[in-house]
């Protein structure tokens, strides 16, 4: 194996933190791949540019996605990484692994690939870096025969991921391993094989912390919430404040719609003005619970900042009651695509073709009615559509007033 | 030897099998739990059982004989059982208090690095960098390890106001939640994409490449069956090179990194918000990015200074100010702070109540 002079990688070896390098010489010991993309990036270092190609098409056979084709511009001088293809393996809900399983992956991945993988990829996905062309299929076999599958790429539905859930956390509002498991289950002609006119991710946040940052990269974004009232242990209050809590400054203080209280004694919350954002919760799990409806809050459109600027997911149904086997999400999902797919150009994301549709026509397209829930604020501008039912709707509302002699507004 | 049967559209494995049984007997009736240092947490099932878990920072890129190293562990504490997070890090799940202990020596013994829960700083989020992707201007692996080994002590032991996400993008497609982080960087590109005609007319398609500039500079170039691009329109997005590579817009001298701060995903006590940019360029310099580092550290320290508990940066920004952000820092304000694309109308200031 050749054996490449890394001065400037090997900087990188240095310190607390722990090495990406060290990990990637460690696979070189064994791998030529991984050894050469090793003298690879300590080129795109020397020189500071990259020499990697545009995605190339490769795949196994039936999907499309899955397989992220990458070519090396220099694959002459580093023959190891000439093709460098990326599998994505679908992860498992909530990360959860046994060893058994882990130690699975590792050996048909050292049998056929660089010995690198990346635990995870940005989408969730089980990232395994660096394979050629002929090794894709029997890969896919190896796997799969084992019970794993490909991930999403391309434009399709994007792995979908949720954060720990009922897995390992107190404050899941719906379960979102299970939402993810089963809407992963159901759509994977979607996920293998790129119908629609750019990527779509789904990712599930069990509350408001959104520890799967949902709101700000899911053009879907399920966020858990729930109505009624926050349940209150005055006990565990006691022990805060025993403990040291400053419950006026750190909780009644910091609370978002001033919507509580506290005199020294009972912790009061005035739930008609709580927008549930979860500060106090996550602060006294102990002495404070969600309400017992619980749901999810349904937000579309997130994306990065490509190319006229980022998105944050928008409210549009605000509340759904999330339980298997979850038919009127799945309902919801359908018509989405349906009117995405009806009106998007190639490359665009569903917030994208909201703003040039508008929101009434995403709405009226879902069966989703207009509720102040969606809106920070309502239009500024007086230049609006009117359909003529529209018009029709508010002359027979004054009809009926003309009738009763009362207004309704 | 024969390859096994492949099967098509399983779907992923069920996570349920993967769980230790503590999950099992108690899934969705956790009552709390409570963090009991930087590095180890306990959760309590309204069952009264308990799960402790140990969470350590992995680099993300790990090689297989590593995971294998982090089996063995968790095979000795953890009856085999471990998770990842959504920022890449490690957490062992152990089902009985008495491996708690032994298995965090165990980890430091072994030079894991213990830490990231809690009002800290967690592992960063990032792109894959010169290490495999096409469109990168910088190495985003080697920006997270320079500035992680400088910050390191918030990861296991300093404490915050609240939790700081860092976050590492190494172009502006931002792949990873980049842009709503409360410190990231972002690899920017500063000047204009040199065309080699003779490919574009063969590689690519032109509709394609006009329509993919977000400020209309790329017009048709009859002449040369390719394109031109209007300079002064040119924002360097870099779409145009993401769907025609002829396009070149790669430059080492010129591509550099710039910070963004202030953003968040929660929804707690204030709204997720976008991360804004706070300083427009600094030069690209691995293997160590030293003026990055130092950048990051010292905005790190205002924030750690001034801020109230449970303030996160973009929160403690809104309170005092973007104008008092930049003289607490006293970093230099420059025309691309001020937004001249999609958001300039919500960004500009429309009263004279600021502060000096």
């Amino acid at each position: 194996m050749k054996k490449y002079d890394t001065p400037l990688l090997d900087e990188l070896e240095k310190g607390p933190w722990p090495s990406f390098v060290t990990e990637m010489k460690k696979a070189g010991q064994k791998n030529e791949m991984a050894n050469d993309a090793v003298g690879h990036l300590e080129k795109c270092f020397s020189t500071r540019i990259g020499y990697w190609k545009h995605g190339g098409i490769v795949g196994v056979l039936g999907y499309g996605g899955g397989v992220i084709g990458r070519y090396s511009e220099i694959g002459d001088e580093f023959p190891g990484v000439a093709h460098f293809h990326t599998v994505r393996l679908n992860q498992p809900s909530g990360f959860f692994y046994t060893t058994k399983a882990l130690r699975e992956i590792c050996d048909v991945w050292d049998k056929y690939g660089s010995g690198l993988t990346n635990m995870h990829g940005s989408t969730g996905d089980i990232v395994l870096l660096g394979t050629n062309t002929a090794a894709l299929e029997p890969i896919f076999a190896e796997y799969s025969s084992r019970g794993w599958d490909l991930g999403g790429s391309g434009s399709d539905l994007r792995t979908p991921s949720c954060c720990v859930g009922p897995g390992r956390c107190e404050w899941a509002n719906y379960d979102t391993l299970d939402v993810i498991y089963n809407l992963t289950q159901e759509y994977q002609d979607e996920l293998h094989r790129p119908m629609f006119a750019y990527k779509f991710k789904i990712k599930a946040a069990g509350c408001a912390c959104d520890c799967v940052a949902s709101l700000a990269r899911a053009d879907m974004s399920i966020i858990g919430t729930w109505k009624g009232d926050i349940q209150i242990d005055q006990a565990e209050v006691k022990n805060y404040a025993a403990n040291g809590m400053d419950i006026n400054s750190e909780i009644v203080g910091m609370c978002p719609t001033e919507c509580m209280s506290y005199d020294g004694g009972e912790l009061k919350i005035d739930n008609a003005n709580c927008k549930r954002c979860m500060h106090c919760i996550t602060k006294m799990t102990k002495a404070l619970q969600p309400g017992a409806e619980r749901g999810a809050t349904i937000c579309i459109g997130s994306k990065a900042p490509i190319v006229v600027g980022s998105l944050l997911s928008w409210v549009v149904v605000p509340f759904i009651k999330l339980e298997p086997p979850y038919t009127e999400l799945k309902d919801l999902i359908r018509k989405i695509w349906d009117w995405w797919d009806d009106n998007a150009k190639p490359r665009e994301r569903i917030g994208e073709v909201i703003e040039m549709k508008g929101m009434r026509s995403f709405l009226e397209a879902i069966g989703v009615e207009p509720q102040p829930q969606q809106i920070k604020e309502p239009r500024k501008d007086p230049f609006m559509f009117y359909t003529d039912e529209d018009i029709a709707k508010f002359k027979a509302n004054e009809a009926e007033e003309k009738k009763t002699g009362v207004y309704k507004f | 030897m024969a390859l096994p049967e492949r099967k098509t559209d399983i779907g992923p494995p069920h996570y349920k099998q993967f769980m230790p049984p503590v999950i099992v007997n108690n899934y969705g009736k956790w009552k709390y739990h409570e963090v009991l240092s930087p590095s180890a947490m306990v959760h309590v099932a309204e069952s009264g059982d308990k799960l402790w878990t140990v969470r350590v920072a992995s680099p993300r890129i790990l090689a297989t004989d590593s995971i294998r190293e982090i089996c063995d562990i968790s095979d000795k504490y953890c009856d085999g059982h471990l998770r990842f997070t959504t920022r890449n890090n490690v957490e062992f799940l152990i089902s009985d208090e008495k491996n708690l202990e032994p298995i965090q020596a165990e980890l430091k013994e072994k030079g894991f690095l213990s830490g990231g829960i809690g009002a800290g700083i967690s592992n960063v989020v990032h792109t894959q960098g010169w290490v495999h992707c096409h469109g990168a201007a910088t190495d985003a692996s080697g920006l997270v390890k320079s500035m992680m080994d400088e910050l390191v002590d918030y990861f296991t032991t300093k404490r915050l106001p609240n939790k700081l996400r860092l976050a590492v993008a190494c172009c502006v497609n931002m792949c990873g939640a980049v842009h709503c982080s409360d410190i990231a960087l972002v690899a920017v590109h500063t000047k204009v994409p040199v065309i080699d005609h003779d490919k574009v007319k063969n590689m690519c398609e032109l509709p394609t490449v006009i329509s993919s500039c977000p400020t209309r500079a790329i017009s048709p170039d009859p002449a040369k069956k390719s394109v031109k691009i209007k300079e002064e329109k040119c924002m360097y997005c870099g779409n145009c090179f993401t769907v025609c590579p002829p396009i070149n817009i790669k430059d080492p001298d010129r591509d550099g990194i710039a910070i963004v701060v202030g953003g968040k995903v929660s929804s707690l006590r204030t709204n997720p918000k976008f991360s804004k940019l706070v300083i427009p360029y600094i030069s690209n310099e691995p293997p160590r990015w030293p003026k990055v580092v130092a950048a990051v550290k010292h905005i790190v320290e205002v924030y750690a200074d001034n801020a109230r508990k449970h303030e996160r940066v973009g929160e403690w920004i809104e309170r005092i100010g973007w104008e008092g952000f930049f003289n607490l820092t006293g970093i230099e304000f420059s025309y691309q702070c001020i937004d001249d694309f999609t958001f300039m109308r919500d960004t500009l200031r429309t009263s004279s109540t600021f502060k000096w």
